[in-house]
């Protein structure tokens, strides 16, 4: 049942995604080209979609847990980091340059294309980078830092 | 060039919601395509990857139902058709998104609902990293 349910949300979700005109790279620059051929679709896809989750959580946070699951799984994180703030410009950026986020690339992988694939690869390329790094950083410090 | 669409813009952003919300309400997690996807590609333990799997998996049905229910397929253009542009942008997503604990979906839309610090706080920044990239590339180097 958890199963079907997850599917059920994704091609929810992946739609909601696709009718937005999140899933066209296109649309989302013209969002940010403020300065030149404007979009304003995208504010109103972001209003709509935040409004709803808003509302709704408030609804679900009354059950002490979800239909499918003991407890619910909630990021515990308060603390705003560098890692938070790089990682944030460096996605902000990876976004502007061609206009596929995680979310509009993945539905984006249902259409006939080559494109959102070959994007698909090299954001791979650049998770599994960016988690070797990361496990790098989080291992003990070695001899060398006694000195400072 | 693209056209504004109110309507589409606020129906989509709806089910968007209803997607986040019935997430919550049945598996009890945040709908974030990053992090979903990356405990698909690169899961910690076997338990929780086959509802990440289907997750991704109902997300690219989207569009053929889509074309089912509508009659046509829904409306894709690349800005760029340069590959290697193609190549740097999802290295610098696929970085961004996993030191950044998340992306536009995660962040934007299910932690801004949770008044959560650090996603108002990534979304202000990567919305803005954005912007600045758009206006660089396309008025600056013309590209």
């Amino acid at each position: 049942m958890r199963n079907f349910a997850a599917l059920f949300v994704g091609l929810l979700f992946g739609l909601g995604i696709t009718v937005s005109g999140m899933i066209n790279p296109a649309k989302v620059l013209n969002f940010f080209d403020v300065a030149g051929s404007w979009d304003p679709s995208l504010a109103l896809v972001m209003a709509s979609a935040l409004l709803t989750t808003a509302i709704g959580y408030r609804f679900v946070f009354r059950s002490e847990r979800p239909i499918f699951d003991s407890a619910f799984h909630l990021p515990g994180s308060t603390t705003i980091d560098k890692p938070l703030i790089l990682g944030a410009v460096t996605y902000g950026v990876g976004w502007g340059l061609i206009g596929f986020c995680p979310g509009g690339l993945v539905p984006a992988l249902g259409l006939a294309r080559a494109e959102p694939w070959i994007f698909a690869l090299a954001l791979v390329a650049g998770m599994a980078a960016a988690r070797f790094v990361r496990t790098r950083l989080a291992e003990p410090k070695s001899a060398t830092q006694g000195t400072a | 060039m693209t056209e504004f669409t109110p309507v589409e813009a606020i129906v989509g952003g709806l089910l968007i919601g209803l997607g986040a919300v019935m997430m919550m309400a049945m598996l009890g997690r945040v709908a974030g395509v990053s992090g979903i996807l990356g405990g698909v590609l690169f899961p910690s333990s076997p338990a929780g990857w086959s509802w990440r799997a289907l997750f991704i998996v109902g997300m690219i049905a989207a569009p053929a139902v889509y074309t089912l229910v509508l009659g046509h397929a829904p409306p894709f253009e690349m800005m760029s058709s340069s590959t290697a542009l193609t190549i740097i942008s999802g290295v610098l997503v696929g970085i961004g998104v996993t030191f950044g604990s998340g992306c536009a979906s995660g962040h934007g839309v299910c932690g801004l609902a949770r008044l959560s610090p650090r996603s108002i706080s990534a979304t202000a920044i990567f919305m803005l990293a954005a912007g600045v990239t758009v206006f660089v590339m396309r008025h600056v180097i013309g590209a």
